[in-house]
């Protein structure tokens, strides 16, 4: 009882009080999302999408209690089992689960379903601090390199494979994770310098313009520093790797399936099919955008409310706070989560363990790629891909996932004071 | 190094929302184009078509009223037949009809309702009406057409349809719309702001796929539509009834003018058709036809036709004479029948006898000296001021312009300038000689029936005229209505210069329209022939009755029926009859005029 009472007192109430102020804020968009004025049903109703959304969430607040009384070292100790027991799901889910629009992501029974690829996250998350614990672990070098995007890959593979990129792509937001570890700077100008060729490449449209401006550089940079033989064939190397990039990037795209090639050339050109493949972000952006300062107030919104604006109340939620609540509610649900992210990188720093904080950033990761992505996705920053609002979007699996990935943290805080200092 | 990291990232989550809120930023409050194609998404903008106002007589008999039509209307998604025989038989349609307008409807929505067996009668609907629940997704929507209860008077209430594109270019209010209703001709034109009343809107929300999802903002910004005002004409229709039984199978026109007011009694253009097929669905194809059919009855002769005036025309002259000083009851002339011809009368006459006998030679003699005044020693100089002065006092009588009758075409006729004949001779190059025709109003001269029967009424109002109109009242006010129709027009002639025409025109009717003499009823009139080069002359006559405190006055045309006396004389005594009286004591009378043959 007396360890309880320390534990308590000692749970970071500010993160949980964010965490429940958004999903309060979720759900009350839920249920502006699907409201219909001529068929008026209560929130509470069972029947439409809130009332189930408030069943996710009281059992969300069941799992939360869970994992507050039960022993912090718990997740720790068993974090290698969590993770092979999700990646062995992962594997078995093609063949046992459930398809959708030729996707295969869910497992269960009945009406009860989840999917683990979304709880895979936070298996992942665990397997990782656990691998990277020792002080010896040492990013900077090779083989421990290896080790770490040996554990991170391993889901990644699994989940392209169901097919499901959008939640594949979440497990990359673990590099920020792998950057506050230690993983050399350069690892991170590469792959900025890659997304940066990626985005230009798939951008101009005449590559030969950016084939010269990858010579005209590399020559530059081969004239300006000293010019030995083994550095004027080092930068010879890269510049025709990046041009041999730039060539193979069109040929790549092509062998995408149809519907993430038009994603891509969506977010160049989103007037190019306003009707078609633009329809979810033209009027998404419409929606969002016709809110202006204040909104049109609760459930005043007509583009949400009317289905214009597919998958509103899955992965297009934020429209409908857009639509109703202006760049006022804008603003506050974006401080929210900037607050709550900046609160987790507070807790994670002041942990004495490296096993809770490398957990922390994980925690931050996963929450910060999918807030950023979701949200520049309804506002044609992103190309649109499957990935849910944290605590927001309408679904059992993505409010389970991201309440038990952010309560284990938590959790992990609040018994900070019992645990030895272990820090490398 | 590394404990730079944590302040790198979070550097780098404030800038992420930084540009996420500035995006938003752009989008939501800078732009606000994105408001206009939500509202263009999601708020649909519906019309709703006020009542169009209604039309009585003078007695307040109902002219032109709202018929209600009823179409029957389709959701296909909705909708549900079990037994398709006795739906078929319930609507009168067969199997095959049912699967086309089913199929059609289909292909424009399932969901939004669209038009699935149009125009219904009355009776029909009455007997579908009961059994419309056991049939989901079909409901009936209510429309009015014109309707004309007895079909009389088309050509003065005129008609309406769709707008056309040069209308809505014009439309600078921008009230209009693609497929409204205004009046094309006619009072419906002429009184289009007052029939029409005030077009509501209701805004209401639909979703992605076009189904009403109820009021915009429950109706905040909704107007209600506002009834077109009820108009009164001062048409009575029993006159104009009885004028349009006078007149069909003829050609002409009937004109009948309250003296006292300018209100117009009657107004027949024959041929005439029946204003109800220029109503509702079969417009456009009933309209083609009257328009193409050789004997125009869609042309309004009241007011486009025009005639040269003939021998009423000196009337007017003896007015202008008396009036200038240069005729009295007393000036004489000879009938030289070696200036015009003329016909067998007493010889010489005087100016009652002239008009009485409507004499050519007099009026050739007169008129010389009106017009050559020897104002200048120049005679073609000397023509040419005595024209133009005459014909300012012409005009006057409400000849050689439009009078400003409340209908559109108007036609004015012509009264000759100087400038006309300087055009066609040359300056100084004509004179009286060239002139002379216009002294028994033939020549250069034409006037349109409604400005004939404005002369009946200055003559039996001595002297002044109302501008002939067809509005009475608007929403049962009579001061509503354009002022212009309230200003009493003089026409600068002494009313004591009127006694003598009053009497002649009373005693001319013993002397060349016998037919037209009611016992104890004294009209006054005068025939007319207006020369037609193209086959018999056009029967006219001019009248106003009774003699003393006239009630109407009225002008008769019948093409190609000859002589004056006979049709239009006879047809005008039997309306002054009708109206005066309400009766008809001259069955034969009728007979002859109905049986229409008058040339023998």
């Amino acid at each position: 009882m007396r360890e309880a009472d320390i534990q308590i007192n000692r749970v970071d109430w500010i993160a949980v009080s964010i965490y429940f102020a958004l999903v309060t804020i979720g759900w009350f968009n839920i249920y502006a999302a699907v409201y219909d004025s001529q068929v008026e049903k209560s929130i509470f109703d069972v029947s439409i999408n809130s009332g189930i959304q408030l069943v996710w969430i009281g059992t969300a607040i069941v799992l939360i209690t869970i994992i507050m009384v039960a022993d912090s070292r718990f997740f720790e100790n068993l974090s290698l089992v969590i993770y092979l027991i999700f990646m062995v799901l992962l594997i078995l889910t093609p063949f046992i689960g459930k398809e959708v629009n030729g996707q295969t992501l869910s497992i269960g029974f009945g009406s009860f379903r989840i999917q683990p690829g979304e709880f895979a996250k936070f298996a992942t998350a665990l397997a990782l601090a656990k691998v990277m614990e020792r002080p010896t672990f040492d990013l900077s070098k090779k083989n421990y390199q290896l080790i770490a995007f040996g554990v991170l890959l391993l889901p990644v593979i699994l989940i392209i494979l169901q097919p499901d990129t959008g939640t594949a792509m979440v497990y990359f937001a673990m590099l920020l994770m792998f950057y506050r570890e230690g993983l050399p700077s350069g690892y991170f100008v590469l792959g900025i310098g890659m997304i940066a060729v990626t985005l230009l490449a798939l951008g101009v449209e005449n590559n030969l313009y950016l084939a010269g401006a990858v010579i005209a550089i590399t020559l530059i940079l081969i004239f300006l520093g000293k010019r030995t033989w083994q550095r004027i064939l080092a930068f010879s190397l890269i510049g025709l790797g990046l041009i041999a990039y730039i060539y193979s990037l069109d040929f790549v795209v092509s062998k995408l399936p149809p519907h993430q090639q038009n994603r891509i050339m969506v977010l160049f050109n989103p007037n190019l099919d306003p009707l078609g493949v633009g329809w979810n972000v033209t009027q998404s952006k419409i929606a969002i955008g016709s809110g202006g300062l204040l909104g049109k107030g609760y459930l005043e919104g007509t583009q949400t409310k009317f289905d214009f604006v597919p998958e509103q109340h899955t992965d297009f939620i934020f429209c409908t706070l857009g639509e109703e609540f202006g760049w006022i509610g804008s603003l506050v649900v974006i401080s929210l989560f900037t607050g709550l992210l900046y609160r987790l990188i507070i807790m994670a720093e002041r942990q004495k363990t490296r096993f809770t904080r490398i957990y922390g950033y994980c925690v931050v990761s996963i929450l910060l790629f999918h807030f950023m992505i979701n949200i520049a996705m309804t506002i044609g920053l992103f190309p649109v891909v499957g990935i849910p609002l944290p605590f927001f979007s309408y679904g059992g699996s993505s409010l389970w996932s991201f309440t038990v990935l952010l309560f284990i943290f938590i959790k992990m805080d609040s018994s900070r004071a019992t645990q030895l200092g272990r820090l490398g | 190094m590394k404990d730079q990291r944590p302040v790198v990232i979070l550097i780098f989550i404030f800038l992420v929302s930084i540009i996420l809120l500035i995006r938003l930023f752009m989008i939501q409050v800078v732009d606000d184009s994105f408001m206009k194609r939500a509202e263009s998404n999601a708020i649909q903008r519906i019309v709703d078509h006020p009542y169009r106002g209604l039309v009585y007589d003078r007695n307040g008999k109902l002219l032109v009223f709202n018929n209600p039509i009823f179409d029957v209307m389709i959701v296909p998604k909705e909708f549900k037949v079990g037994d398709t025989t006795r739906f078929c038989e319930l609507f009168k349609i067969s199997k095959e009809q049912l699967i086309e307008s089913y199929t059609s409807a289909r292909k424009y929505s399932s969901v939004k309702p669209s038009t699935f067996i149009k125009q219904i009668s009355t009776r029909d609907f009455a007997r579908i009406q009961d059994f419309l629940v056991d049939y989901p997704g079909l409901f009936i929507m209510t429309r009015a057409v014109r309707s004309y209860p007895n079909a009389t008077a088309g050509h003065a209430l005129g008609y309406i349809g769709e707008i056309s594109s040069t209308q809505l270019e014009r439309d600078t209010l921008k009230y209009y719309s693609q497929g409204d209703y205004v009046g094309l001709s006619g009072m419906e034109r002429y009184y289009e702001n007052e029939l029409r009343g005030k077009k509501g809107v209701k805004y209401k929300m639909v979703n992605v796929r076009g189904v009403d999802k109820g009021p915009f903002k429950d109706g905040e910004y909704d107007t209600a539509s506002v009834a077109g005002k009820n108009i009164t004409s001062t048409i009575d229709m029993e006159l104009q009834l009885y004028g349009e039984m006078l007149m069909a199978g003829k050609t002409g026109s009937v004109v009948a003018i309250e003296p006292g007011t300018g209100e117009i009694l009657a107004m027949i253009s024959a041929p005439f058709y029946d204003p109800n097929n220029l109503t509702g669905a079969d417009f456009s194809k009933n309209y083609r036809k009257l328009n193409n059919d050789p004997i125009k009855p869609l042309f309004n002769r009241p007011i486009m036709a025009t005639y040269p005036p003939g021998s009423i025309f000196k009337i007017v002259q003896s007015l202008v004479g008396l009036q200038k000083g240069i005729l009295f009851p007393e000036t004489t002339f000879a009938c030289n029948r070696s200036l015009v011809a003329c016909h067998n009368h007493p010889n010489p006459v005087n100016l009652f006898g002239a008009i009485r006998n409507s004499c050519n030679p007099y009026y050739h003699q007169a008129f010389r000296q009106i017009i050559n005044r020897e104002v200048s020693s120049n005679t073609f100089k000397d023509t040419q001021i005595g024209l133009d002065e005459w014909r300012e006092s012409v005009m006057k009588f409400g000849l050689g312009g439009t009078l400003g009758v409340d209908m559109t075409n108007e036609k004015g006729g012509s009264i000759p300038s100087s400038k006309l004949y300087d055009r066609v001779y040359g300056v100084g190059r004509w004179k009286y000689s060239t002139i002379y025709s216009l002294s028994i109003g033939q020549g250069e001269m034409l006037v349109t029936p409604l400005q004939m029967a404005n002369l009946a009424a200055i003559f039996a109002n001595k002297g002044f005229y109302y501008t002939p109109h067809l509005i009475k009242e608007i929403n049962g006010d009579p001061t509503l209505i354009p002022a212009r129709y309230q200003i009493k027009n003089e026409v600068g002639i002494d009313a004591k210069h009127f006694d003598l025409i009053q009497d002649a025109m009373a005693e001319a009717l013993y002397g060349t329209a016998n037919r037209a003499v009611l016992k104890d009823l004294v009209i006054a009139g005068k025939t007319g022939t207006a020369q037609n080069p193209h086959g018999e002359d056009h029967s006219v006559f001019i009248a106003f009755a009774p003699k003393d405190n006239p009630k109407i006055a009225i002008v008769v045309y019948v093409e190609n029926a000859g002589w004056g006396g006979r049709a239009a004389a006879s047809t005008a005594s039997l309306m002054i009859e009708k109206y005066l009286k309400g009766t008809i004591t001259r069955p034969a009378l009728q007979d002859y005029v109905l049986a229409g043959n008058f040339i023998y």
